[in-house]
């Protein structure tokens, strides 16, 4: 006798991934709801324009986004500048030029950095990398690039700067750990057709290792973006919060996320938490753009 | 096809050559010389160390983490394992076809052809053509994509991308070109196409090429190595070999008794 067919285990685990999947989806939307409604009374009054108004002062219920939104990309930028090349490097030093059993251990560590909380980073930059910045860094940009008006003005180490070195090194790890897996996975036999024609090392690393890994790279670095205009604590701590857009990295600024953080307990008229509600919806929307475009790149990089 | 052998110029030698991969010794007291303009076959059966021998004579074998050299490679008369020789212009000099075949993915059909010569610094576009067409030519290969040099080196077929890499190994202009089982993952026809550009490079280079296959070994080489467990048994003209082998272990081999 042939066993008839038991649908049953089958349909029921269907039902439980279906319901699964629903749920997570319902949760983002519901999300999204709920932040527009809360910021509807802001939207209705301040339009549009509330992207491009520069002055937020919730006494007088004037409010304006662009200053958190230009310090969330300018640190964001900065913070990407300075850690995908370092990240890079590691992921380099690691696959191709340490010994596998150095290279776990050293990896294990770099990750282990992903694993500090926010909070820890946002002391130690208080203690040690904010005067650092004022009694080092700073002078010493100045010295040699005092002339750019980016690198004028005083510094009191907290600002620009320091947090975005801060983001910095919160998105090494990302970036390098992903760039590592990436660079694995390029075959023995691509390193030695590039050695087999006479080059050396760095040329073979060009070769065989950086350049197909470009689009994996850039979907390393998006990620470690997304990382940096979403970090609220350790920013919070170091940019200083003041709602100011200036050309020196050294002065004080504040990030969508500093803004909500620092705020929303000392928000009591209804439209100063609609405006906050706003900028979190207007983050929302950025980071949800960033991915997007990296997506974007990604497929076109991956395509030719 | 057999030539002989008194007159001829020795261009490669290997002395008491040993390789291991960690405590594993793969190649065992290699002696061997080759002539110019000769083609050089190296048989024997899976895992007999002919591939980790042929990767130590263009130094490719160290670049494998754990590996091991002992003994000497001579290019003419010059040890490349000697700490004065550059291992990046060894490699110039004897150029490596690979098992799989292996164009680079980002670059075009053209690119892959001169990329040694941009290695080299050489980037005047009309030398690199002019070149990249003579090499395409002697791999057979250029009136099959010689309408198509920009496209990727890897849209062409298993075949194609082999003669690809044979010519990006020609573009060097290497006098030895060594050649790992490079018709191991290719059809017949493509096989066929391989072998007859051999025959046709002879002419200016000397090649020494590993392979599975010994009707392929027969039918192109001038010489022919036997290997069995990292040790060479026997190496001789290969119509002597194949036709009177002087050792027990060859026959059995050739004739298809054992590996």
């Amino acid at each position: 006798m042939l066993k008839l067919k038991s649908k049953s285990q089958d349909a029921l685990l269907f039902y439980i991934l279906r319901l699964i999947s629903i749920l997570v989806i319902g949760l983002l939307l519901l999300i999204i709801y709920i932040l527009f409604k809360s910021a509807l009374p802001s939207i209705v009054r301040n339009g549009l324009s509330f992207i491009l108004k520069s002055d937020w002062n919730p006494v007088e219920e004037q409010f304006g986004a662009l200053p958190f939104i230009f310090g969330t990309l300018v640190t964001s930028v900065i913070a990407l500048v300075l850690a995908t090349p370092i990240s890079i490097f590691i992921a380099l030093f690691m696959c191709e030029y340490l010994p596998k059993s150095i290279s776990r251990i050293v990896s294990l560590l770099v990750e282990m950095v992903a694993a500090i909380p926010s909070i820890v980073f946002g002391l130690w930059g208080i203690f040690y990398l904010a005067p650092f910045v004022k009694e080092t860094l700073a002078p010493l940009l100045k010295n040699y690039f005092g002339y750019l008006p980016f690198f004028q003005g005083p510094s009191f180490g907290i600002g620009i700067l320091t947090a975005s070195l801060i983001l910095a090194i919160m998105i090494v790890p990302t970036i390098s750990s992903i760039s590592r897996s990436i660079f694995e996975l390029i075959p023995q036999h691509q390193k030695e057709a590039a050695y087999a024609m006479g080059s050396t090392k760095y040329e073979m690393v060009k070769l065989a290792i950086i350049t197909p890994s470009i689009s994996g790279i850039s979907s390393a670095v998006v990620l470690g973006l997304g990382r940096a205009l979403g970090e609220t604590m350790a920013v919070t701590m170091l940019i200083g919060n003041s709602p100011s857009i200036t050309k020196s990295i050294f002065a004080p600024a504040a990030t969508m996320a500093s803004v909500m953080a620092n705020e929303y307990t000392d928000a009591n008229t209804p439209m100063h938490i609609a405006s906050l509600c706003y900028i979190a919806l207007l983050l929302f929307i950025i980071t949800f753009l960033s991915n997007l475009i990296a997506k974007t790149i990604v497929k076109k990089l991956s395509k030719t | 096809m057999s030539s002989n052998s008194n007159d001829e110029k020795i261009i490669l030698e290997a002395k008491a050559l040993e390789a291991w991969f960690g405590d594993f010794q793969a190649v065992k007291g290699i002696n061997v010389h080759y002539f110019e303009k000769t083609i050089n076959a190296i048989i024997g059966p899976s895992g007999c160390g002919k591939s980790t021998y042929l990767r130590c004579l263009n130094r490719i074998h160290e670049e494998i983490e754990g590996t091991k050299v002992m003994g000497e490679v001579l290019l003419e008369g010059k040890n490349i394992y000697d700490k004065s020789i550059d291992v990046v212009d060894v490699r110039k000099r004897i150029g490596m076809v690979f098992q799989k075949p292996n164009p680079f993915p980002t670059l075009s059909i053209l690119e892959n052809v001169v990329i040694g010569l941009r290695l080299q610094g050489i980037n005047k576009r009309s030398t690199l053509l002019e070149i990249a067409e003579s090499c395409l030519k002697k791999a057979a290969l250029w009136e099959e994509v010689k309408d198509k040099l920009h496209s990727q080196g890897t849209s062409l077929s298993g075949g194609q991308q082999q003669r690809l890499c044979i010519a990006r190994a020609l573009a060097i202009n290497p006098p030895v070109l060594l050649m790992d089982e490079p018709t191991s993952a290719l059809d017949p026809i493509a096989t066929a196409k391989i072998e007859e550009l051999m025959n046709e490079i002879k002419r200016d280079y000397t090649v020494i090429i590993v392979t599975h296959n010994m009707q392929q070994a027969a039918r192109i080489s001038d010489y022919t190595s036997f290997f069995v467990y990292g040790k060479m048994v026997e190496h001789g003209l290969s119509s002597d070999i194949f036709t009177n082998p002087k050792e027990k272990q060859t026959e059995d081999y050739i004739s298809g008794r054992f590996g």
